[in-house]
């Protein structure tokens, strides 16, 4: 362990700028958003500094941790604010200051025409420091803090324009769906205190051996429903869709590329209860794997362009929460398509903005249409975004998927070719919508109104989609290459020789399946789409199904919605009649009496002096029967 | 051979100064003019308080000593309370000095011609400040006696001028004076009893003294009914004084009738000393005989607490609701007398200081609400006086929340302290009825607050007149002492630690 005193500038730094400019107001809307941008690009200088100083260490000494002061001290209660930097927060850090920097740049120009621009770039940098400390923090209560504010950080953008009453509502239903997740997290921190009697990751790794399998297994599906909660996966899934009411530049940071994927970092933190749990592991199998597909198939039949994104977005984090629960194997391709996605996805989005921006705000892709001729630079970083994420070889998705479906064959039995077949069917149908929003979107004919006049965006915005592009095409072969991340965080997930003893396929077979599902996906797409009516058609059944998002909503309405409701009726009928009747009661009995003694108190002296000789002979009589 | 008695004057200086000042007082009212009697009788007040209390200061680090022929004792406890009394007074005097509430001539018949003709002519006689000094002394003397006889001259010294005192308002006359004469009597009665219960303890133990007493019932283990029927009167007079129900009855009319600032020296001073006498009774004298004594006085505790707690809530007069808030507290106190242990004395100790300068500045506040015919006590009336005077009613409502013993506030501290020490000497029932208690007077309390802020002035005259500067000072002396102790309480509760001891 290497100890510095840097780490704290990471979050110091986007804290006081956000605090500056919700602090100032008015007065910093004219450099607001530079400031902000220069403090964002601040910290990935930092971070870049951190990661090759780190690379330059070996073994044990490439963890960096910074002691700040002793939080909380209560008898054998020891939290103490401190950071942790090693080789899987590093991952983070760079990917969450570097994306982050690019976005805050889209954003000068994204959100020029607002007049709240200021407050924007302010909810942007607490965000910023809030991931960090999420991804810094060394005991899961400091990570409970970051885990909050980001939580925060997203109601706040998300009903960034919480003028229009829909924002407001999706802002307050992305809040209550991840309060059930952090219930998860605050249960799963008070396990890992009763259990272990401390709350930090080493401490608890340290006790995890002794601990009784239930316990871990309670911790693990706590830790689990945390996870799915802040990574939109099911059951909790539902507010990622209608998250995308924020601006597209929060929809690339927050919901695509960052902090929905804090539910990976979550459990591959807490890889050793989930080691040693294989049920817990399980559960995490199944979440991944029933995700995906969902997400999958919910991403087919939205025209909406960002909401599309954001089911694949939740199907693509299926992916990764279904590489962790693979074991220590899994959990570097979790993190690496993890990286890869952020550099894919969030170029992606800023592509969808960049075209909205164009388009009026217009969201509907059957009113989009042979973009591609008008705005070239975001027709190109979209498709290289698209190659990657359908997983065509050299981009970068390809590696990250393609390690995620091999892995999961070779989990072995029934179960491996469940996982992976999963797997594989995702990656067709991945295939198939995102082709689907890309001929919508960039080929065919024009479809939009005479009002629109699509142009290609300012350099502020583009820029960073070229550099995410370039991200987008080759981050996955380097990751990949010499088994570079694999090998880099080895150290933390514990993964080091550890083979897996057969494979279910060679690898080559399998890579070759998966391309042959994606060329059939893309030729569905390409067929059913040669001409897209601007009204969608009826559909059958299955069609307005999967329209109703699967119908997660009706579901949440009918079975928790309505009898909550019902309930809460209950209580408030409980606490108006009986309740509040008690306590009505009391209190009419006090005032009841209250008027009697002032009937006593009548003012007559006579009276007085008999109430004393009553109380003097009270008193004699009391004694007697004392002493009797 | 007769030989002189050993008085120690210079432990006996704080009451004697008092005595004197008021002689001084009784002399100037005679012999000065009318124009400027007003001004040196404040000054003469305040001076013979200040010097008392340097004297005091002067003797406050003695070791525990006892003077006049063992009939006093000047231990930790005492000189306290005498410096609570001291100060309080102070205070007191300093509400006092607006004549204004007082009768221009209280030997004129109320509503005569006499009357009118004094008051147009603009006379005001000033005897109400050496009547306070001859009940200070009273007052200082009364919780340091030790032995039967002091005891009860002290209650006298202090009563009689205090009878006086609540006949003289100056508006609705009637009312004050049928107050005062209520008062009188009752007390006259109480006192008998007071007699009655010393000359049964003389029979038992054939001593006057608090000690000589302890050492007969240590002596002889008995239940002797000499010594319960001596309990038991000597305790109706001395309830009396500190309110206790059933020997409450008087409180509400006679702190509606007397004048409000002597209203406010009665409840904070009187209640002080009467309840310092009654500590050093029952710990010093009965506190062998517990068993015997403890469940009556605990009955008595609940009683007061509830029935004060309780009847206040259908008080409609501000005066009335403060008198049954001080029947309420009187019961909380004797909590302390219950707890018989240092903690608990403690409690009562701080509990007392913090409570007088509430309950003064409470009554200060109720002199400045005012209509064209004086001051208004009609709690209808005061409604919505938030909008009108936000800080009188501020400071109001910090008083209020102070008696309702709400954190933050030296009432709350007070509380806590007291009912702690009750707690650790195992009088749980006391303690759990006390609280709930509190929860019933919080309701009234708040209730007034609700009135001032949260509902709407009526068309209605009432207001607050701009104060005289000592009237201000004060109530900002009062309201700074009810926030300091609330917020940084071992302030005081180190110091009521310290003197935390009586001697035997």
């Amino acid at each position: 362990m290497t100890t510095s005193s840097n780490l704290v500038y990471l979050i110091a730094l986007p804290l006081v700028s956000s605090a500056i400019l919700l602090l100032l107001g008015r007065i910093a809307d004219k450099w607001g958003h530079l400031l902000a941008t220069l403090v964002s690009a601040s910290t990935f200088v930092i971070a870049a500094i951190e990661f090759f100083a780190m690379r330059q260490r070996t073994g044990d000494a490439r963890a960096v941790t910074q002691d700040l002061f002793t939080w909380i001290s209560v008898g054998s209660f020891n939290v103490h604010a401190s950071l942790l930097l090693d080789q899987l927060s590093i991952c983070f850090v760079l990917l969450i200051s570097g994306v982050g920097t690019l976005i805050h740049i889209y954003s000068i120009a994204y959100m020029s025409h607002d007049h709240d621009r200021r407050r924007f770039f302010a909810y942007l940098n607490l965000f910023v420091a809030a991931m960090l400390l999420l991804v810094l923090g060394d005991s899961y209560l400091n990570l409970y803090v970051g885990w909050e504010g980001v939580g925060l950080a997203s109601y706040l953008l998300i009903g960034f324009w919480n003028q229009k009453p829909a924002y407001a509502v999706a802002a307050k239903k992305a809040f209550v769906a991840n309060r059930v997740g952090d219930i998860g997290l605050s249960l799963a921190i008070m396990i890992a205190f009763a259990q272990f009697g401390t709350v930090s990751f080493t401490g608890v790794a340290a006790g995890v051996p002794h601990a009784s399998t239930a316990a871990l297994t309670g911790l693990g599906a706590m830790l689990l429903l945390a996870a799915a909660g802040k990574s939109a996966q099911f059951p909790l899934q539902s507010w990622l869709g209608d998250a995308m009411a924020g601006p597209t530049p929060v929809s690339a940071l927050i919901h695509a590329a960052t902090m929905v994927t804090a539910g990976v970092y979550l459990i591959t933190r807490s890889h050793f209860v989930f080691d040693a749990s294989p049920t817990a592991q399980t559960m995490v199998l199944i979440v991944g794997g029933v995700t995906l597909l969902f997400g999958a198939l919910v991403g087919t039949a939205k025209d909406d362009i960002k909401k599309a994104l954001a089911a694949s977005t939740m199907s693509q984090i299926g992916y990764m929460i279904l590489a962790t629960g693979l074991g220590p194997v899994g959990y570097a391709f979790a993190i690496m398509h993890l990286l890869t996605h952020g550099f894919f996805k969030a170029g992606m989005f800023l592509g969808a903005g960049s075209v909205m921006h164009g388009m009026n705000d217009e969201v509907n892709m059957r009113r989009y249409g042979a973009i591609g001729k008008v705005m070239p630079i975001t027709a190109v970083t979209f498709g290289l975004g698209y190659l990657a994420i359908i997983g065509v070889p050299p981009f970068a998705g390809f590696y990250s998927k393609d390690k995620i479906i091999e892995t999961a064959f070779n989990a072995g039995g029934t179960k491996g070719i469940l996982v992976g077949g999963a797997a594989l069917l995702g990656a067709a149908i991945t295939a198939f919508y995102m082709t689907r929003v890309i001929v919508l979107t960039f080929t065919g004919t024009k479809r939009w109104d005479d009002e629109a006049h699509p142009h290609e965006s300012p350099s502020l915005m583009w820029i960073p989609m070229v550099i995410l592009a370039i991200g987008s095409v080759a981050s996955g072969f380097l990751f990949n290459s010499g088994r570079a991340l694999v090998n880099w965080l080895a150290p933390v997930v514990n993964a080091a020789g550890v083979h897996s003893e057969k494979e279910f396929l060679p690898a080559t077979t399998i890579s070759l399946m998966a391309l042959g599902v994606v060329a059939v996906g893309v030729a569905i797409a390409i067929t059913k789409y040669r001409t897209v009516p601007v009204e969608a058609p009826a559909g059958n059944i299955l069609t307005k199904i999967v329209r109703r998002d699967l119908l997660q909503d009706d579901f949440n309405d009918r079975v928790l919605v309505r009898p909550g409701q019902a309930l809460t009726r209950f209580f408030v009928g409980m606490d108006n009649s009986f309740i509040d009747g008690i306590v009505r009661g009391v209190g009419g009995v006090i005032a009841l009496t209250s008027t009697n003694l002032r009937r006593i108190q009548n003012g007559y002296v006579r009276s007085y002096a008999l109430i004393m000789v009553v109380g003097v002979l009270a008193l004699l009589t009391t004694i007697w029967m004392v002493t009797l | 051979m007769l030989i002189a008695p050993q008085l120690s004057y210079s432990l006996l200086a704080p009451i004697l100064i008092v005595l004197g000042g008021a002689l001084l007082g009784v002399l100037v009212e005679a012999v000065m003019k009318k124009g400027s009697r007003a001004a040196i009788q404040t000054a003469i007040a305040l001076g013979t308080l200040v010097l008392s209390f340097a004297f005091l200061w002067k003797i406050h680090g003695q070791s525990s000593k006892t003077a006049a022929v063992n009939s006093v004792s000047i231990d930790g406890v005492g000189i306290f309370l005498q410096g609570t009394i001291l100060i309080l007074s102070f205070i007191a005097v300093l509400f006092i000095a607006d004549t204004d509430n007082f009768a221009a001539q209280a030997s004129a018949v109320p509503g005569s011609e006499d009357e009118r003709a004094s008051v147009l002519a603009g006379k005001q006689q000033t005897e109400i400040f050496p009547l306070t000094l001859f009940a200070v002394s009273g007052m200082l003397l009364f919780p340091i006696a030790s032995d039967l006889i002091t005891l009860f001259v002290a209650l006298e010294v202090l009563s009689l001028p205090l009878y006086l005192m609540a006949g003289l308002s100056r508006r609705r006359r009637l009312l004050s004076q049928e107050a005062a004469l209520k008062y009188f009597l009752l007390g006259a009665f109480s006192s008998a009893f007071f007699l009655f219960g010393a000359a049964f303890l003389y029979g038992y133990s054939g001593s006057m003294s608090l000690d000589g007493i302890a050492s007969a019932i240590s002596a002889n283990s008995s239940n002797d009914v000499f010594l319960l029927i001596g309990i038991a009167f000597l305790s109706v007079g001395l309830l009396f004084k500190i309110g206790a129900v059933p020997f409450h009855s008087w409180t509400p009319d006679v702190y509606q009738g007397a004048p409000t600032p002597i209203t406010g020296f009665m409840a904070a001073c009187t209640k002080i000393a009467a309840m310092g006498a009654t500590l050093r009774i029952f710990y010093v004298a009965f506190g062998q005989a517990e068993w015997q004594w403890k469940p009556i006085i605990l009955v008595i505790a609940i009683l007061t607490m509830v029935v004060g707690g309780i009847a206040a809530i259908a008080q409609r007069d501000v005066k009335r609701m403060l008198a049954f808030s001080s029947i309420a507290h009187a019961g909380f106190l004797l909590a302390a007398v219950l707890a018989l242990n240092t903690d608990g004395l403690k409690g009562a100790l701080f509990y007392l200081a913090t409570y007088g300068f509430t309950t003064l500045g409470a009554f200060g506040i109720i002199t400045l609400v005012r209509d064209s015919s004086g001051e208004v006590t009609d709690l209808n009336r005061w409604v919505g006086l938030g909008k009108k005077s936000p800080l009188a009613a501020s400071i109001f409502t910090l008083f209020l929340l102070s008696f309702a013993g709400i954190p933050l506030t030296s009432g709350f501290i007070a509380k806590f302290s007291l009912f702690t020490g009750a707690y650790e000497s195992g009088n749980t029932v006391v303690v759990v009825v006390g609280v709930l208690t509190s929860a019933i007077t919080a309701f009234f309390y708040l209730r007034v607050v609700v009135m001032l802020f949260f509902t709407d002035p009526k068309n209605d005259s009432v207001s607050v007149v701009i104060p005289s500067f000592m009237t201000r000072a004060a109530i900002a002396v009062c309201a700074l002492v009810t926030i300091v102790l609330g917020v940084a309480p071992s302030l005081l509760l180190d110091t009521a630690q310290t003197f935390a001891t009586f001697i035997r």
